[in-house]
């Protein structure tokens, strides 16, 4: 089993024809996901990679019964994208696409309040529930059905964690990259409450990072509602701190940002910090053998 | 209304070299170019000019024609404590006061130990200021909007007086469809014990502020400190504006203002060759990788194997041999080098196209220390084989760990 996507999922494909879409509807398509559809404006009733192209996600959604979109729209585009999507009430959005400025991400959360749509992104890797369902950009092969839950803020940081999990013959019930930007979709904690419902998610994998306060706010989630072990990693110990931030901006984020009050935090909060990025998968293993 | 420290807790924009690498970084501007902007939105700045020589100071000085404060114009804050704010009660004294500056280098609790080029001061009309208020707008991480801070805590830093009186500080959530409106700007006023047309001059100064803020793709207005005159006038003291990077490509005007003397020269001139993501760090391994959170955990994994890495580097998704190349090209000339670690999980980078901009940087140019080469991902079979046929001598490690402690040993010369 899994969360937000599983064989049921029929995904549509926002920016289907650009080269970023090709080639990894393609990739997805390999790993037996089922895309129905795909949406670029003005490449309606042609076919890319054997699948239906439409102008709009309305006709498209009316045409396949889709589901969920995964979109590789640029970023000067991607926030109307977003909004498209939400309009029609599309239960889950994937946004691949990084760059999106601050401030249309600003509209689209604002567009989003009450709405159905769950986002997850953007500047994420995707969703991937192993052996059901890839909506991202992830290596598919590198992953293992199984039981535990992974959140991420980082793309390829993951990869690897799963690839340390695999190779464990720890298998994955859904892998979700959450985002590197400010203002994600979807927090820590939405996913989190997802894992802790599922009753086939045994534990989760955390990789957080500095920066924000979304840490913190999973910690609480994990002292307060979380019955599942949390194995955690945080990286950015040892990156400058301040670097390239606005005064006010990184004053304000202070000491609540850095890699050691986030470990403390979720440490405090009963999860098993991981104390090196390669030894994820090992820890994972040791609080694994004790349920 | 939100504590004043769930905002301090919930800001939720990167300070760190993952945001500048995932979200975009914030460009800055300088003082005079941000109050020319708040100046364009009808806020109030003290009469003045910026000079790039003491003779234009001087004569700036005398255009105005009453005491001025020649301000140094970097892009750290500190200037005050540092020296690098001086009056001036004729055009004479103006002259030898830029003189003191112009050329220097200003070294503030936020520059380090190098300090920052000072090649431009800001001359303007000095203030008799009865009080020092504090105003600035970004966007909150957790409420995703715009909000509007103010205290009646003007002049100092903002995170201290958070701490020292929190009950002082006020803010404002801006719902974007609806934008800033007037209670708000009553509430803040209020809030900073202001009074009379003061209330309504201030409303109008942050509907103003609100309305550069989003016409500009601001990430950050501030003015500290914005202050009430002994005539009863509102003044923006000083101004501080950054920009997000990521909405740079719909303002040009905005590009053209940064000041690259101001930037780190290493920064600088990756970002010219294409890498957007790099920060200079203080150690003597060249490392490039593919991922923000990858990059920083690369680091991380440096130091626990006993080394150090001397950059930060996410090589970013764009699948071009080019700024590979431009990655080696930037190694070979930083002469704190002394190992090179490779570590790339393709996904939206493919580990081909990496593999081929190697081998065209070792075509290019002679690299004179250790390479550790770890690839995986996507495209990986056809990395490999490129990396093997071209012939080149590098370090293969098998994974994350071997990686890094290749590349701790290979700088420390313990490896072949």
């Amino acid at each position: 089993m899994s969360i937000l996507v599983d064989k049921n999922t029929r995904l549509l494909v926002q920016g289907i024809t650009g080269s970023e879409g090709s080639f990894h509807t393609q990739r997805c398509i390999e790993y037996g996901t089922r895309i129905v559809a795909g949406v670029t404006p003005g490449k309606g009733g042609s076919q890319h990679l054997g699948v239906p192209v439409f102008n709009t996600v309305e006709k498209a959604i009316a045409e396949t019964g889709a589901n969920a979109s995964l979109m590789f729209v640029p970023p000067a585009f991607a926030a109307d994208g977003i909004l498209e999507a939400t309009a029609t009430g599309m239960p889950l959005v994937v946004c691949i696409t990084e760059g999106i400025p601050v401030l249309d991400m600003v509209k689209v959360h604002r567009y989003l309040k009450g709405e159905a749509t769950r986002l997850i992104g953007p500047n994420c890797p995707g969703v991937i529930s192993p052996g059901e369902c890839k909506a991202g950009i992830m290596v598919g092969g590198i992953h293992l059905p199984g039981s535990v839950g992974v959140i991420s803020r980082s793309g390829t940081l993951t990869y690897d964690v799963v690839s340390q999990l695999t190779s464990l013959g720890i298998g994955q019930s859904t892998c979700v990259g959450i985002g590197g930007d400010a203002l994600p979709g979807s927090t820590f904690v939405d996913i989190l409450e997802l894992f802790e419902e599922d009753q086939d998610t045994k534990a989760v994998v955390l990789i957080g990072e500095i920066g924000g306060t979304m840490e913190q706010e999973a910690a609480k989630f994990i002292s307060h509602k979380m019955t599942k072990p949390v194995v955690v990693f945080i990286a950015g110990s040892t990156a400058p701190p301040g670097k390239r931030m606005g005064h006010a901006g990184a004053i304000i984020t202070g000491s609540a940002g850095k890699a050691s009050e986030k470990i403390k935090a979720l440490s405090q909060a009963g999860a098993t910090i991981a104390s090196n990025p390669a030894e994820v998968g090992l820890t994972t293993k040791k609080v694994l053998e004790t349920l | 209304m939100k504590t004043v420290f769930a905002f301090l807790a919930n800001v939720g924009s990167n300070p760190t070299p993952s945001a500048s690498g995932k979200q975009g970084g914030n460009l800055k501007i300088h003082e005079y170019q941000a109050k020319a902007l708040m100046a364009q939105y009808g806020i109030p700045v003290p009469r003045g000019r910026v000079a790039s020589t003491p003779a234009e100071a001087r004569e700036i000085a005398a255009e105005i024609g009453c005491q001025v404060v020649i301000k140094a114009q970097v892009y750290a804050g500190g200037r005050g404590k540092a020296g690098g704010i001086k009056t001036a009660n004729n055009p004479e004294e103006a002259e030898k006061a830029a003189s003191q500056l112009i050329g220097t280098k200003l070294v503030t609790h936020q520059t380090g130990p190098e300090g920052a080029p000072v090649s431009k001061v800001l001359v303007e009309e000095a203030s008799d200021v009865t009080r020092e208020l504090y105003l600035s707008i970004l966007v909150d991480g957790e409420s995703h909007l715009p909000m509007m801070i103010s205290s009646e805590a003007g002049g100092m830093d903002i995170e201290e007086a958070a701490q020292s009186s929190p009950e002082r500080i006020f803010r404002s959530d801006i719902d974007p469809a609806i934008s800033f409106q007037p209670f708000q700007g009553r509430k803040l006023a209020y809030g900073l014990n202001l009074g009379g047309g003061q209330v309504v001059e201030v409303t109008r100064l942050m509907t103003n502020l609100y309305k550069l803020f989003i016409d500009k793709d601001c990430s950050l207005a501030e003015i500290n400190p914005m202050v009430i005159t002994t005539d009863e006038k509102l003044l923006a003291l000083d101004a501080k504006l950054n920009f997000d990077d990521n909405a740079l490509y719909r303002h040009k005007d905005i590009q053209e203002l940064q000041d690259k003397e101001q930037e780190e020269p290493l920064e600088i001139q990756a970002r010219d060759w294409g890498i957007n993501n790099y920060v200079k760090m203080d150690g003597d391994i060249g490392c490039m990788v593919n991922g923000a959170g990858l990059a920083m955990a690369v680091n991380d994994l440096i130091q626990y194997c006993g080394g150090t890495a001397a950059n930060f580097l996410d090589i970013g998704t764009l699948n071009n041999t080019e700024r590979v190349v431009n990655s080696f090209k930037m190694f070979v000339a930083d002469a704190r080098i002394r190992a090179i670690l490779v570590n790339i999980f393709g996904g939206m980078a493919r580990v081909d196209v990496i593999a081929k901009g190697i081998v065209e940087a070792y075509q290019q140019m002679n690299v004179p220390f250790p390479v550790v080469i770890r690839l995986a991902g996507t495209n990986l079979e056809e990395g490999r084989r490129i990396l093997a046929e071209s012939g080149i001598s590098f370090i293969q490690a098998k994974d994350f760990y071997d990686v890094a402690n290749k590349a701790v040993k290979a700088a420390k010369g313990v490896m072949e």
